[in-house]
Order: structure tokens, then C-alpha cells, then sequence
């Protein structure tokens, strides 16, 4: 693969106040491609948004935009436009003066200006809104219309710091969908800030996975959710089963007392690790010739499953299952060894 | 209505202390001592348009100045974490505790011939300068007091705006410079309007500053009415009519700011 990285960020450190916020951070944004930045609150993930739009000045390391040193150029001569959080449009604006606001200052013509916002406002579904206030308008639309104030200039690279947080749950979907299929239409690459899991792997072609400034884990939706590196993304990428368990030799895992057969080697040999297995892919079956069996505790309706608790001396397991087992009932499981995740431990807790 | 009946008490307050005062001036400023119309106290106004004319050219230029002091002053305190914000209002408030009289004396002592900047600027050799008793004096004294209400409705205004918009501002292409004149200066509008007001209102009818810190020479449109009623020349309808004539024009003003204002949409910033 020959792809170029637009953006690169090497040993990035940032700080607020004294507290580290980033510390040595590398990462790599190829060019044209739908990246998310993923993690929980406080992990560093808007700080690094706003290091490669030029709001924050890293204390040391090198941002480079397509091969070129950008650390000391300020955000109005970055080839970079930002979605903001709460949108931050101009309340003295009306939205095509909005979306106009950036081509007006790069003094464009006013007939170039006029088709190209009216192409942008096209593009986001808000044609015939362009005489409106700005307060007349829905969250969504809000939305939208600083979607089209961004792409209006032609970034090389859009931001977008958590654009679908204030959105309720229908039209965050429907938005999740369009901003991919403005994406992939236009060329253009995004980088896009969630503490959303699901939003990471519907829309994203890689995902980074961070958390406490720290990048746990950078790769495709499906790489993310199948193989996830530690115990932390496991667990922030849908739910997970998480035992301690000791690496016996290679392909032999040992945990909740038993020994397993599974897929991973190169481990150390009686190495601590964490074993991690999705609660979809534990299977229920007869207790008699299962390896692992408890007592169902709860159950819980979900529509497409039913998640179940299952509790197997004292660790209790989630299981997800289309048939229902009442509780009380006691039951067997079993698990494929490429269902067996094995991790390294982590050094710090997530 | 509750709410109606509960304006009862304030609008016979308007009454009795505004409306009526108001009207009395009016009368007096087109009536002969013998209560007799006349309209000569008006156009006796007249001789004093250099008076008036030197009033609001030293009350706009100390408008102007608080303005450009007070801008970038509230836009600073208003970037501050809550508790700076706080210790930075309460700092440009404090000396307001302090009466307006003492305040202006203060400055007496400062600018006098025989200050405190002179004594300083003796020991080298310069001075003593000509401070005390000129109309940069008399302008200093309407800044110092004034200013506040410069600062605090552009604080206010700006205290509304939040850090993203400028964000995307700078985000769009705008320089520090754009940034004023797109951005922040159009939201500002309402501070803006009502900090001229503030400010120039008072300084356009002190009397007190430019008797204190402008001597005899530099008299003003205050000092003028208040000679008719207190002074030597006691003149009380002709002193009405100097009011009058100054509150015409400071409502002209007025509403020329406002007009200004309301053109914009300043005011939609939640």
C-alpha cells in the first residue's frame, strides 16, 4: 500500500496548567481517509483535534501537514477547517452569510461565492434556508449549516470535535450516515473526535483508540472490535468479558480454572494475562460436557438477544444468547479458541 | 393584574420626581420670571455654543479614549477563568467606593503645580509642567471617572461570546485584526452603544470635574447651569433653558447610538 499521510504528528507533548495532558504522542492520518479519534472524556482526544487545527501549540514535538513542518503557522493559514462541539456559528450571521464567511475573506468573487455556497447548502439538504437566523434554526440544521461553513473552503482536512453530541438518537444516525457519504464524495479526509464506540465503527475507515493521552491502539472497525490490543479497548469497544488468566505455552490459555485451547503464542511462558471474550461469543449448551458452567442470575431482554448473567463461582460472565434461560437454571458454556482474546496486562488501569 | 398593580408605587415615584421635574424645567426655560411666554431664554442659549460646542468635544474625546482603554481591557477580563473575572471587576469597581469629590480632588493633588508628578519630575531637572487646570486635565478627570462604565456593559456583552467563535473566526481565515472587525466588534455592538451613553452623558453635564481640575477657564456646559441657579448669576430660566436645550441634544444622541444598535443583530447572542 502506497498511501501518503497528510497529517503526522510526532512526539507530541501538551500540557494545561502544569498537568500533561499529551505526552510524546505519535500518530499518522492518511490522506482522504474517515479517522476517529475514540476514547473516553479526559483521554487527550480533542487536545490532539485542536493541535492539528492550531489551537494549541504543542510543548514539544512536530506537527506535519503533508510533509511540511506546521507547528508555528496559525490556524487561519492551516489548510484545515474545524466542526465545532456547539457549532459556534455566527449569531449575527445569517446562514449564508455563515457558510460564506470563510470565501469572503479569501476575497473570492461574489458570483463564485454565491454558487458555492448554494452547491454546499445543497450538499447538507439546506436549500431555501440561507436567508434564516441562525437561532430559527433545529440543533440539526445548526449542524449542518456548520458542516457547510467548513467544507465550503475546500479543507484538505476536516476536523470534527464531537459534531453529533447534541443530537438525539435518530438524527445523530441519520447524520452519521451522510457525513460518510459527504466523505467519500468529496475526497476529503476527516478526522473525527467521539467518545461514541458505535459512531467510531459505523463511519470510520481506522479508528485510534486513546485514552490518558496515550494511543492504545490504532486500526479498521473490525480489527478494533476482533482483536483488540488490551483489555482497556476491549472493554471501551463494546462489552466484554474480562478474566485474569495465565499463558501456559503457546495456543494454552488457563483461566476460571481450566485450561483452554486458543489462537494466540508468544507469550511468555506462565505469563499473567487478561482474557477477553465477547458476551455474544460464549455459547450455552448442555452443562453436563461444558467447560465452564454456572447459574443464570438475571436476564434481560434486548431485542435481538437476551443478555444473561451467568454466575460461575463468583465471576460472573455476560452472555448474550437468542434462546432465554430462566433465571436460577443451571447451566453450561463454551467458547471457540479464536473467541479467546488474549492480552498482555496493562501496566495502568483504564 | 398583580403585575400591574405592583408598577404602582414606581410609576408615582416617575411621576412626582421625573415627570414633573422635567416639565417644570421646560416651563421655566419659556417663561418670564412673571410667568409670562417667552421664547427669548432660548435663544439667549445661543451665546453659549461655545460652551456647549467645547461640553461635548471634551466629553466625546473622553468618550472616545474610555472606549479604546475599556475594549481590549474587558476583552481580556472576559477570556479570565471565573474567579479572575471576578477579582478584576471587583478591582476596577473599587475605587468607585470611594467618593466621586475625593476622587477628583485626589487628582488635584496629582496635577497641581506643586503635585506629586511635579515634585517627582523636579528631582530631574523638569517641570514644573502645566498640568492642573487645562482641558486635558479636565478630560483625564472624566476618564478616570467614567471609565468603568465603559468596562462593565462591554464586559458583560463580551463575557457572552464564547471562546469557539473566535475559534472558528481564526478557523475561517481571520486574522487578530479580521477577527475584531467581523466578529467580535459586531456582537460587541450593544456594549458598545451603551457604554458611549454611559459615558458620555455624564461627562458631557459634569460641572464638578471641570471646576476642580479645568479652573475658571475652561467652563462648561454644568458649570454654565449651575451658576443660574446657585451662582452669582442666578438665572434660574435661563439656566432651565441651557437644560433643556442639553437634553434635546444628548437624546439626539441617544438616539442615534441606538439606531445604530439595532441595525445590527449584536443583540441575538444568547
Amino acid at each position: 500500500m502506497k498511501e501518503e499521510n497528510i497529517v503526522s504528528l510526532r512526539n507530541i507533548s501538551v500540557d494545561f496548567d502544569g498537568d500533561p495532558i499529551l505526552t510524546g504522542l505519535d500518530l499518522d492520518i492518511r490522506d482522504k481517509e474517515f479517522v476517529t479519534l475514540l476514547g473516553p472524556s479526559g483521554c487527550g482526544k480533542t487536545t490532539t483535534l485542536r493541535t492539528i487545527g492550531g489551537f494549541i501549540t504543542p510543548k514539544s514535538g512536530d506537527v506535519f501537514f503533508d510533509g511540511v513542518r506546521i507547528n508555528d503557522l496559525p490556524p487561519h493559514k492551516r489548510h484545515v477547517n474545524t466542526v465545532f462541539q456547539r457549532y459556534a456559528l455566527f449569531p449575527h450571521l445569517n446562514v449564508f452569510e455563515n457558510v460564506e464567511f470563510g470565501l469572503k475573506l479569501q476575497k473570492l468573487p461574489e458570483h463564485e461565492r454565491r454558487q458555492r455556497v448554494q452547491e454546499m447548502l445543497e450538499l447538507v439538504n439546506l436549500s431555501g434556508f440561507e436567508h434564516r437566523n441562525i437561532d430559527q434554526l433545529s440543533g440539526g440544521q445548526q449542524q449542518r449549516v456548520a458542516i457547510a461553513r467548513a467544507l465550503v473552503n475546500r479543507p484538505r482536512v476536516l476536523l470534527l470535535d464531537e459534531p453529533l453530541g447534541a443530537l438525539d438518537l435518530k438524527l445523530r444516525k441519520e447524520m452519521q450516515i451522510e457525513l460518510k457519504r459527504m466523505q467519500q464524495s468529496l475526497e476529503i479526509t476527516f478526522v473525527y473526535v467521539t467518545h461514541d464506540q458505535e459512531e467510531a465503527l459505523t463511519m470510520s475507515d481506522t479508528v485510534v483508540v486513546m485514552n490518558d493521552g496515550d494511543i492504545l491502539q490504532v486500526g479498521t472497525p473490525q480489527d478494533i472490535y476482533n482483536e483488540p490490543k488490551n483489555a482497556f479497548v476491549a472493554d471501551f469497544i463494546g462489552e466484554s468479558n474480562i478474566v485474569d488468566g495465565v499463558m501456559y505455552e503457546d495456543f494454552l490459555v488457563e483461566f476460571a480454572g481450566r485450561k483452554f485451547e486458543c489462537v494466540d503464542k508468544g507469550f511468555g511462558s506462565l505469563e499473567r494475562v487478561d482474557v477477553v471474550i465477547r458476551p455474544e461469543d460464549l455459547k450455552i449448551v448442555d452443562a453436563k460436557t461444558a467447560p465452564l458452567t454456572g447459574v443464570v442470575e438475571s436476564v434481560i431482554f434486548k431485542g435481538v438477544h437476551y443478555e444473561m448473567i451467568v454466575d460461575a463461582h463468583g465471576y460472573k460472565w455476560m452472555v448474550h444468547s437468542t434462546a432465554c434461560e430462566e433465571p436460577g437454571t443451571f447451566v453450561g458454556m463454551e467458547v471457540r479458541p479464536f473467541d479467546i482474546h488474549i492480552m498482555h496486562k496493562m501496566e495502568v488501569e483504564g | 393584574m398583580k403585575s400591574k398593580s405592583a408598577a404602582v408605587p414606581y410609576l408615582i415615584w416617575m411621576v412626582i420626581f421625573i415627570v414633573v421635574p422635567l416639565v417644570l424645567v421646560a416651563y421655566y426655560a419659556v417663561t418670564t420670571p412673571e410667568g409670562q411666554f417667552t421664547i427669548s431664554y432660548i435663544s439667549q442659549v445661543g451665546e453659549y455654543t461655545a460652551v456647549l460646542m467645547r461640553s461635548i468635544w471634551l466629553a466625546l474625546i473622553a468618550t472616545v479614549i474610555c472606549l479604546f482603554i475599556a475594549y481590549p481591557l474587558a476583552f481580556i477580563i472576559s477570556r479570565r477563568s471565573g474567579n479572575g473575572q471576578r477579582t478584576m471587576i471587583m478591582l476596577i469597581m473599587l475605587p468607585m467606593w470611594m467618593n466621586f469629590l475625593l476622587r477628583t480632588y485626589a487628582w488635584m493633588t496629582i496635577l497641581e503645580k506643586n503635585g506629586l508628578i511635579n515634585r517627582f519630575l523636579s528631582n530631574f531637572g523638569i517641570g514644573p509642567l502645566e498640568m492642573i487646570n487645562t482641558q486635558g486635565a479636565v478630560v483625564l478627570g472624566m476618564i478616570y471617572n467614567y471609565l468603568p462604565f465603559m468596562i462593565l456593559p462591554l464586559y458583560s456583552v463580551m463575557t457572552k461570546i464564547p471562546n469557539s467563535l473566535i475559534e472558528a473566526a481564526q478557523d475561517l481565515g481571520c486574522n487578530t485584526k479580521k477577527i475584531l472587525t467581523k466578529v467580535l466588534i459586531p456582537l460587541t455592538i450593544p456594549g458598545i452603544s451603551s457604554g458611549i451613553i454611559m459615558v458620555f452623558i455624564p461627562s458631557v453635564s459634569t460641572f464638578i470635574i471641570s471646576r476642580m481640575l479645568g479652573g475658571g477657564g475652561n467652563l462648561l456646559v454644568g458649570d454654565l447651569i449651575e451658576l443660574q441657579f446657585l451662582g452669582n448669576a442666578y438665572n434660574p430660566n435661563l439656566g432651565a433653558a441651557i437644560s433643556l436645550v442639553l437634553m434635546v441634544l444628548i437624546l439626539l444622541c441617544m438616539s442615534i447610538t441606538n439606531q445604530f444598535g439595532d441595525e445590527e443583530k449584536g443583540e441575538l447572542l444568547k
